[in-house]
């Protein structure tokens, strides 16, 4: 293997860049397709979603466009605001947990370990290539009040809001570890030891060093587990028995159950107004870090 | 000095817990593919194969039981989840193939663009990628159903309609992945080839294409594990077509028998045998074209993008 060259290495100093006149580039309608793509069927999605939030009822699933507020009125039902309020208190709670629990291991992974560092990430990975529900029926069968778990350690959490959380964190922290141990691999460590050499003591380098310089890096990982938790669906569904559903149960029920697609629809919108500065947030983060050279 | 050990000791320990956490409901799920029906519904059974019996005739079986191995051949013998299977690899491939061209065409003309052209894209990229999935699935499934009634030739709810959903996802996280490898790689190579006369075709061809390769791969593997595994958008644009992840989530829901856990377990280890086998395919290959393959990354790096 070579390594002396230099241009290949991902972590080569983005400031040497020379001058533009001579940068061979690939054409700019390059990205038409991918651009097409996303307008018709994301922004094109999106937008019909709104024209339906907005339109008017007029008898048993059958709608006609228009304006009418009607449905967002309904969203500030005390019975759907409290399924909100819930929705993002759980994705809250295991959001943080996650960053608990999930920070360590990529501070080991990229502090402590030098051969088998590929090997922890595969084991990261590994989880990923079992089906999410297979995963989350699996954990079913541990927290089952039957169970091994129950029996011998009398931690009978199923169909309860722990159990949720528990299924939060196991399926959201691999999503979590990954961004944040590649910002921890991107420090540069001898910043520490100079630390030290200054006789700053180890959690003072940590605090000042360590956890300034990932901070970016913790904020779009917790934010890339946050969002789509608070649209999580399976979940809430298998592991609380449908006790405590989240906002994403109750769309999906007004689409296949109550067949009631506008109020579905305006629910949909309200999560994303809801949820609208934490995605700014994460965009501004992300394509800072992007243009940072990630 | 001793502080240190210490510490790297109490890191060490949390791992190893973490590492169980994440590993014991896999453990159990291929554990429990050697279950056996409860003793109750063995009793009332007077045939000889009792993996034939059906989710609601199996007694409880999230306990132990018995061991047996006829889960096996009864789920590969199964009429509704190989199906189910075969439908999820077909939509999962060819959303790969789709999602990680279009992603790699737009990686290579956004990568050196000036940021001010790009950032409206690149918003819209990751706005595809943090829009909670339940939004995209009903926004989704209401855009196709107008659609065909706006244009009586687009395909009804079904096969192509789960593959146009998910392939909006899919092409975000492949142009990120690949455009993460062009830019890291710099452009002297390609600068080189242009200067010894070579034309923007054939220094993609032989320069630029070779050196993506490890990211190309990431990305499509990626793109099919995500489409292949994704419950939500499919459970509302299938219309009568079923994935795996559907009759798995009606099967947790409803009933289920280990057959499942036998298939899922089956599914893991042949996955696991293709990474290493792609893992090593990869890493062979960058020793032949060992140009500037960077080369402190492995394989396995580049499998997951970093």
């Amino acid at each position: 293997m070579v390594t002396s060259v230099s241009p290949a290495d991902p972590e080569a100093p983005p400031g040497k860049r020379r001058g533009r006149s001579f940068r061979p580039r690939y054409p700019a309608w390059l990205v038409l397709p991918s651009l097409a793509y996303e307008v018709v069927f994301f922004l094109g999605a999106m937008a019909i979603l709104v024209a339906f939030s907005v339109a008017k009822e007029t008898g048993f699933n059958q709608i006609t466009y228009g304006f009418s507020l009607d449905q967002y009125k309904a969203v500030f039902d005390p019975l759907t605001l409290s399924i909100f309020t819930r929705t993002l208190y759980m994705a809250g709670i295991g959001s943080v947990l996650t960053i608990v629990v999930g920070y360590p291991i990529a501070y080991w992974m990229a502090r402590y370990l030098t051969t088998y560092k590929m090997l922890a990430l595969l084991l990261i990975i590994v989880p990923f290539w079992t089906s999410f529900l297979i995963r989350t029926y699996a954990l079913k069968i541990i927290l089952d009040s039957q169970g091994f778990l129950s029996k011998t350690l009398g931690i009978d959490i199923l169909y309860k809001p722990a159990a949720v959380g528990v299924g939060l964190v196991y399926n959201y922290l691999p999503l979590f570890i990954l961004p944040v141990f590649a910002s921890l691999e991107r420090m540069d460590w001898s910043l520490i030891e100079a630390a030290a050499d200054l006789t700053a003591r180890p959690f003072r380098a940590f605090w000042d060093i360590t956890f300034r310089l990932t901070l970016p890096g913790i904020v779009t990982g917790a934010l890339l587990v946050f969002i789509p938790m608070t649209g999580e669906y399976i979940i809430p569904a298998i592991l609380s028995g449908g006790k405590y559903e989240f906002v994403g149960n109750v769309i999906g029920d007004t689409f296949n159950e109550a067949q009631n697609p506008p109020f579905g629809s305006a629910l949909a919108i309200s999560l994303m107004i809801a949820l609208s500065v934490f995605v700014f947030v994460y965009i501004y983060f992300a394509t800072k870090e992007e243009r940072f050279g990630a | 000095m001793r502080k240190v050990v210490s510490a790297k000791a109490g890191f060490t320990v949390w791992a190893v817990i973490v590492f169980g956490f994440l590993y014991l409901p896999i453990l159990v799920m291929a554990l429990f593919a050697f279950n056996k029906p409860s003793a109750a519904a063995l009793a009332n059974y007077s045939g000889t194969n009792f993996c034939s019996l059906p989710p609601d005739k199996i007694g409880n079986i999230a306990v132990w039981n018995g061991f047996t191995t006829c889960w096996f051949s009864a789920g590969l013998h199964d009429q509704t989840y190989i199906p189910a299977i075969i439908t999820s690899a077909e939509i999962a491939a060819i959303a790969a193939v789709i999602a990680t061209v279009l992603g790699l065409c737009a990686a290579l003309a956004l990568a050196r663009m000036s940021p001010r052209a790009r950032i409206p894209f690149d918003i819209l990229v990751y706005l595809t990628l943090v829009v909670p999935e339940i939004v995209i699935a009903v926004a989704s499934l209401i855009f196709f159903v107008q659609a065909r009634v706006v244009v009586p030739i687009f395909p009804p709810l079904g096969f192509w309609t789960i593959l146009f959903a998910q392939v909006v996802f899919n092409a975000s996280l492949s142009m990120l992945i690949i455009r993460a490898r062009f830019v890291g790689m710099g452009d002297t190579l390609e600068e080189a080839a242009y200067d010894l006369g070579s034309g923007p075709l054939s220094t993609f061809r032989q320069v630029t294409l070779p050196r993506l390769t490890p990211a190309i791969v990431a990305a499509a593997l990626l793109s099919f594990t995500f489409s292949f595994d994704d419950y939500v958008v499919p459970a509302f644009v299938n219309g009568t077509t079923n994935t795996w992840p559907i009759v798995l989530y009606s099967a947790v829901r409803f009933g289920i028998t280990p057959a499942v856990n036998a298939l899922a377990t089956i599914m893991l280890l042949v996955t696991a045998l293709a990474v290493v086998v792609t893992a090593v395919v990869l890493r062979r290959s960058r020793a032949k074209t060992s140009v500037g393959a960077g080369a402190n990354r492995g394989g396995l790096g580049a499998l997951i993008g970093l």
